[in-house]
């Protein structure tokens, strides 16, 4: 019997090399997990139909005395990542049958490991979202409250780790898609430093912010997958390779850098402040150095960019060489119908924001003067860290919010408020389970975020492990 | 922002709308892109020309690439004898 609450990958990891379970075993486990709560839960978009042939290849490897940290280790992939002969949605009605024709860098990269892909995960359509409710194939549920969504965009790929639908998964961040559905459904998000991991064959959504990230129940294995996925790729002109910052060298006394202005201020749930405070406690009793820091709000920063760059990503979506194709009287009839039926409604507002804030007599005032500020706040993340060694921050300013509760989109996009900072400048975070609050008798789980300035994911890990494994909420 | 506004956006960007999302993109857009505004009180420090952006060369060399033509011709909307069918442009 293998008890799937307590495992981890690294957990997996010796069993299958001990032969204690087989990885065919252990597919079969999570299979079932799947055929016996995916209906409810909504995670899973599609489960593959090979899933036992891998394990049984990864079986055959590990009997040639084969091991790997990922071998015959069960993962969920969001519906973002391209893997060659399956399908590939992005969670829209426009790519409803797409079949991929190549493999995404990251799942090359898992494919030589041996990793068993269960299925593809549920998302926010084109990852534009905070809830996972903008997927064209209804929305998740929080395993904790299933009134509740899981947050998002990588709401699929989080519930099946929260609910032991797979073992461990890839999710893609943008401004906070893999932390926050992290922090709604209490397991590990994290994501890399910007071009950290090969974004080739990772569907873009922003392409200066998108990046690929590991969904976990522990530090350590979100630490596994990352250094399997990690390094510079030829077919990613934006990757960097794992050196390309220094390593900070190991310092006796940490500082963590706190933003009091921007967490005191109006819209954070009292429950999540009391939480965080006692995080800040516990850091400080472990003995690393509080500072108090200014951080901005960067929403609007964040939001006009993102607009822009989704408007122009999502032009190729024409209904011409692949995906949806609504028939019409001439080309242009052709694009406007497609269109029309293939982007769901959050897409179709982001395309046109995205038309305005890059049309002639608005550019400057949105587009141009959002570089600017963007450029301006690197270098103030670049003097902060000279200063810090971490930023901490809760991962998002309220908790899981009931399905349809947010129907107004700005309401939702303040949800963004604490992650989409390290996107803006590329900066490595990781979100991290922080306990409970309770919602109605319902307990929902909260997160705490962590950032490091470029290239330092290390120091996440170690402090992440450390938070782990001494702070008892 | 008015309808007109909308209407040319989904113009521009090539999207169908009916009359009634029209008028929820035009309520929706004007909240957002009035919170965006906020962009505007953003004190920046002159950054002069320094975007951080530069050219990524690689070698002028042929490598293999795993992918499958007979999957992309698939995903055709419209094809004949293998090549991709579109309308007459002209």
């Amino acid at each position: 019997m293998i008890n799937l609450n307590t495992l981890t990958i690294a957990k997996a990891r010796v069993a299958l090399d001990k032969k204690v379970f087989s990885a065919v075993d252990l597919a079969k486990v999570y299979l079932a997990e799947i055929e016996k709560k995916n209906k409810e839960l909504n995670a899973y978009l599609e489960v593959y139909d090979d899933v036992l042939d891998q394990a049984k290849e990864a079986d055959d490897r590990i009997t040639k005395g084969e091991s790997y940290p990922l071998l015959g280790i069960p993962l969920a992939i969001k519906d973002v990542i391209l893997i060659k002969g399956k399908k590939v949605s992005s969670a829209s009605k426009i790519l409803e049958n797409y079949t991929a024709s190549y493999n995404a860098t990251a799942i090359i990269k898992l494919k030589k490991q041996g990793a068993v892909f269960l299925g593809r995960t549920n998302m926010d359509e084109f990852a534009l979202g905070s809830s996972t409710e903008n997927s064209a194939y209804g929305v998740t549920k929080n395993p904790y409250d299933i009134n509740r969504v899981p947050g998002g965009t990588s709401g699929g790929s989080a519930v099946a780790v929260a609910s032991n639908m797979a073992l461990a998964a890839l999710g893609s961040d943008t401004g906070g898609s893999v932390r926050l559905p992290a922090a709604f459904c209490g397991v590990v998000g994290m994501k890399p430093t910007y071009g950290g991991v090969s974004r080739y064959g990772l569907i873009a959504a922003v392409s200066s912010f998108d990046v690929i990230g590991p969904i976990t129940k522990t530090m350590e294995d979100a630490q596994i997958i990352f250094d399997v996925i990690k390094g510079q790729d030829i077919l990613d002109s934006t990757s960097v390779p794992d050196n390309f910052y220094k390593k900070l060298s190991p310092k006796e006394e940490l500082i963590i850098g706190v933003p009091w202005d921007l967490i005191n201020q109006e819209g954070v749930n009292a429950d999540i402040k009391k939480n965080f405070e006692k995080v800040v406690k516990s850091f400080e009793n472990l003995g690393y150095k509080i500072k108090d820091i200014k951080l901005p709000n960067c929403l609007a920063l964040y939001y006009i960019i993102n607009f822009a760059e989704v408007s122009t990503n999502l032009a190729r979506f024409d209904g011409v060489r692949y995906g949806l194709r609504k028939d019409g009287k001439n080309l242009l009839e052709d694009y406007l119908l497609t269109k029309g039926a293939g982007f769901g409604k959050e897409t179709r507002r982001r395309v046109l924001l995205g038309a305005y804030v890059l049309s002639a007599g608005y550019y400057d005032a949105y587009y141009g003067k959002a570089q600017k500020a963007r450029t301006s706040l690197r270098k103030e993340f670049k003097e902060l860290f000279s200063g810090i060694d971490l930023i901490l921050t809760p991962t998002s300013p309220i908790p899981a919010w009931k399905i349809g509760e947010k129907s107004d989109p700005l309401s939702m996009y303040l949800a963004d408020i604490f992650t989409c900072t390290a996107n803006i400048v590329g900066v490595p975070a990781v979100s991290l389970p922080s306990g409970f609050i309770e919602i109605e008798r319902t307990k929902l789980p909260i997160g705490v975020q962590l950032m490091a300035s470029h290239g330092q994911e290390d120091l996440l890990f170690e402090i992440g492990k450390k938070f782990e494994s001494n702070i008892i909420l | 922002m008015d309808i007109k506004d909308v209407e040319n956006l989904a113009k521009l960007a090539r999207i169908e709308l009916s009359e009634d999302e029209k008028k929820d993109l035009l309520h929706d857009m004007d909240n957002i892109l009035g919170y965006v505004k906020q962009i505007e009180e953003m004190k920046i420090e002159d950054v002069g020309q320094e975007q951080g952006v530069h050219n990524i060369w690689r070698e002028d060399i042929i490598e293999q690439r795993d992918f499958s033509s007979e999957i992309i011709a698939k995903q055709f909307p419209d094809a004949h004898d293998g090549f991709l069918k579109v309308k007459k442009i002209l």
